[in-house]
C-alpha cells in the first residue's frame, strides 16, 4: 500500500509538472491542483497507513492518525481556494478589454 | 487575550471591518486606527519578550506539542513590529494619493496580509507557518492583480504560479518532517530533530530551504521577483518590497537556527549569499527605471540577510537581524519616494526625469538618506549594518564574503548615484504636488535610518540578544513545552 501511494504521488508530481510546463492556462491550473493533491496524499502517507478504526479510546486499535487528516483537510481548503482564484484571474484575461500599458 | 495574539487579530478583524463598511470616511478611519493599534501591540509583544523570553500562547489551552501554539520570541516579535509600522506607513501613503485602479476592498487585502506576516512571524508550529504563508500570499495576489488589465493580469499569473509551487514544496517538506519526528511543532521539532533518521530529515530541510528561498528571493531564484513588483501600484509594490521577502527571511532564519541550526560558517549557502548579493546589484546596474533598479536591488540586499545567516554564530545573526530591520525601513522609504515620482509625474523613467531635488528639495532629502544607507554610507543605520556583518565576517575568516559585499555596496552605490544625477539633478520640470501626507509616509520610514544610525546602540543590543536566544533552541523549547 506505501509503495503504491507512493507511486500515485510520484505521478501525480509528474504529471502536474509537464501540464505546468504547458502553454495554457488552464492546464497549468490543472497541472497546480494535481501537484497540490500529491503533497495531500503525500501527508497522508507521512502519517503511516497501519490503524484502521477512528481515534478513540473506545475503539480498538491500532488506531488511524488524526493529524495528517486534520492537516489535509486544511491544505485542501486552501488550494480550493487558490484554484478559485486562479481561475478567476484566468477568466480576466480573456474577459478584460486591452487598455492602457 | 494574550499578547502574543494582538498583532494578528487586530488586522484579522479590520480587514474584515474593511470589506463589509460602507462610508469612504469610516473604512479609513478603521483601516489607519487598526493599523496604529498593530504598530502598538506589536511594540508592547517586543517589550514583553524582551523582558520574559518568549510569550508564548497555547489555543484552546492544550499543552504543547498536542495543540497550535504560538511562540514570539524577540526575533519574531520585532520582525512583527516592523512589519506593523510599514505596513502603517504606506497604507498613509496610500490615504495620500489614491489610486485610481483601486477599488474599496483593497483594506481588506493589505490588512489581511499584515495577518498572514504577523502570523506567520509569531507562530510555533510548523504547518501553522505553511497557513499564515498563505494567508498573506493570496492576499498578496489579490493586491496584484486588483483593478489589473488584461496585460497585468497575464504577468502576474507566474509570480502567483512560482508561489504556488513554493508553497506546494513547503507542504512536502513539513510531511517529510512528520514523517520523520512525528511532529509539526516547531520547538519539539527543534529538541527531536537530531534523532530522526537523517534520510528524511536532510531532504525535508532541503525541500524547505527551497521553498523558502523562493519567497525570500535567493539565488538562483529570485527571476520572479522584480517581474512582479513592477506591476501593481507604487504604493503596493513598496508594501510588498518592503516586507514580501523579509517573510521568506524570517523563515529561513526560523529553520537553520531553531530546527536546524547552522554551527560556523556553511561554504555552500555563503556562496548562495554572495551570488544573491552580486546578481541582484548587477540586475540593477542594467535598469533605467527608478522602481526597476530599487526592485533589484531588494534581490541584492536579501543576500547580505542569508550572509548573515549563512555565517552560523550568535553574533553573525544578530547583524544579520539588525540588517533586516534597518532594510526594511530604508527600501521601503526608497519604493515610497519613487510611488510619489510616479504620481506626481506619471513616470519613473529615468531619462523622462529631471530635476526634482530642484522642485522638491524636501524630496530629495528624504531619497537621499535611505539611499545613502542601503549603500552603507554614515553615519546612517545601512553603515552599522555592513560594520556588523563585516565584523562578523572577518572574526570567521571569511574574508571573500566580506570583500564581495563591500564592492557590492559601492556597486548600490553607484547606482543610487545614477537615481539621484538623473532624477534629481538637471533642470527643474514643471512643478507638481506632493502631498504632505506622502512626505509623513516616506519620514516615517526614513527617521528610521537617521535614528538607528546616530543611536543605534539600543537596537543593535536587542538584536545581539535575539541572536543569542536563537542560539539557543533549547530555551525556546522549554518555554513552549515545558510547564501549563
Amino acid at each position: 500500500m506505501n509503495v503504491l501511494l507512493a507511486l500515485l504521488v510520484g505521478l501525480l508530481f509528474g504529471a502536474g509538472t509537464w501540464l505546468l510546463l504547458g502553454q495554457r492556462i488552464l492546464r497549468q491550473v490543472i497541472g497546480l491542483g494535481l501537484m497540490a493533491h500529491g503533497a495531500n496524499l503525500l501527508v497522508l502517507l507521512a502519517g503511516g497507513l497501519r490503524g484502521k478504526s477512528a481515534p478513540l479510546l473506545a475503539n480498538p486499535g491500532p488506531w488511524a492518525d488524526p493529524l495528517p487528516q486534520a492537516l489535509i483537510l486544511t491544505a485542501i481548503v486552501i488550494g480550493f481556494g487558490i484554484t478559485a482564484f486562479l481561475l478567476a484571474l484566468g477568466y480576466r484575461m480573456h474577459a478584460l478589454e486591452e487598455d492602457e500599458g | 487575550m494574550n499578547a502574543a495574539a494582538a498583532p494578528v487579530v487586530i488586522p484579522l478583524l479590520a480587514g474584515l471591518l474593511c470589506a463589509v463598511l460602507q462610508p469612504r470616511r469610516l473604512r479609513w478611519a478603521v483601516s489607519v486606527g487598526a493599523g496604529v493599534a498593530s504598530v502598538v501591540a506589536s511594540v508592547w509583544l517586543v517589550v514583553l519578550s524582551h523582558a520574559h523570553g518568549v510569550v508564548v500562547l497555547r489555543f484552546g489551552g492544550w499543552p504543547a506539542p498536542y495543540g497550535i501554539v504560538f511562540a514570539a520570541d524577540l526575533l519574531g516579535a520585532l520582525m512583527a513590529a516592523i512589519g506593523s509600522w510599514v505596513a502603517l506607513c504606506t497604507l498613509l501613503a496610500l490615504l495620500a494619493e489614491p489610486h485610481p485602479r483601486f477599488d474599496p476592498f483593497f483594506h481588506a487585502g493589505w490588512h489581511l496580509m499584515l495577518a498572514g506576516m504577523n502570523g506567520a512571524f509569531l507562530t510555533g508550529d510548523l504547518f501553522n507557518l505553511y497557513v499564515f504563508f498563505e494567508v498573506l500570499l493570496v492576499a498578496s495576489y489579490f493586491l496584484l492583480t486588483l483593478g489589473s488589465t488584461r496585460r497585468r493580469a497575464r504577468e502576474a499569473f507566474p509570480y502567483v504560479a512560482i508561489n504556488l509551487v513554493a508553497s506546494t514544496l513547503f507542504l512536502v517538506g513539513v510531511a517529510l518532517l512528520y514523517a520523520a519526528v512525528g511532529s509539526v511543532n516547531m520547538a519539539d521539532l527543534s529538541q527531536r530533530i537530531s534523532s530522526a533518521p537523517p534520510g528524511l530529515v536532510q531532504p525535508a530541510v532541503l525541500l524547505l530551504a527551497v521553498a523558502f528561498g523562493v519567497k525570500a528571493a535567493v539565488f538562483p531564484l529570485y527571476a520572479w521577483l522584480p517581474h512582479a513588483y513592477v506591476l501593481p501600484p507604487a504604493p503596493v509594490a513598496a508594501y510588498f518590497g518592503g516586507m514580501l521577502t523579509k517573510v521568506g527571511v524570517y523563515a529561513l532564519y526560523r529553520l537553520f537556527t531553531t530546527l536546524q541550526p547552522v554551527r560556523g560558517p556553511e561554504p555552500g549557502f555563503v556562496a548562495v549569499a554572495v551570488l544573491t548579493m552580486v546578481f541582484g546589484v548587477l540586475g540593477a546596474l542594467a535598469q533605467e527605471e527608478v522602481r526597476r533598479i530599487l526592485t533589484f536591488h531588494i534581490v541584492s540586499q536579501i543576500g547580505y540577510m542569508v550572509f548573515g545567516l549563512a555565517l552560523g554564530t550568535p553574533e553573525a545573526w544578530a547583524a544579520g537581524i539588525f540588517y533586516v530591520l534597518h532594510n526594511i525601513g530604508a527600501k521601503t522609504a526608497l519604493l515610497l519616494v519613487s510611488a510619489a515620482v510616479e504620481a506626481a509625474y506619471g513616470t519613473g523613467a529615468l531619462r523622462a526625469l529631471s530635476g526634482l531635488g530642484h522642485a522638491h528639495p524636501l524630496l530629495g532629502v528624504c531619497f537621499a538618506i535611505p539611499a545613502m544607507s542601503l549603500a552603507g554610507i554614515p553615519p546612517f543605520s545601512g553603515f552599522w549594518a555592513k560594520v556588523f556583518l563585516v565584523q562578523a565576517g572577518l572574526s570567521l575568516g571569511e574574508a571573500s564574503g566580506v570583500a564581495a559585499s563591500l564592492g557590492v555596496s559601492l556597486l548600490t552605490l553607484l547606482s543610487m548615484l545614477k537615481i539621484f544625477t538623473n532624477a534629481f539633478w538637471g533642470s527643474a520640470p514643471e512643478r507638481e504636488r506632493i502631498p504632505a501626507l506622502h512626505y509623513a509616509a516616506v519620514g516615517g520610514l526614513a527617521v528610521l535610518s537617521v535614528l538607528w544610525g546616530l543611536n543605534g546602540r539600543w537596537l543593535w543590543d536587542l538584536a545581539g540578544l535575539a541572536g543569542q536566544r536563537l542560539a539557543d533552541p533549547a530555551l525556546y523549547a522549554q518555554a513552549v513545552l515545558g510547564g501549563p
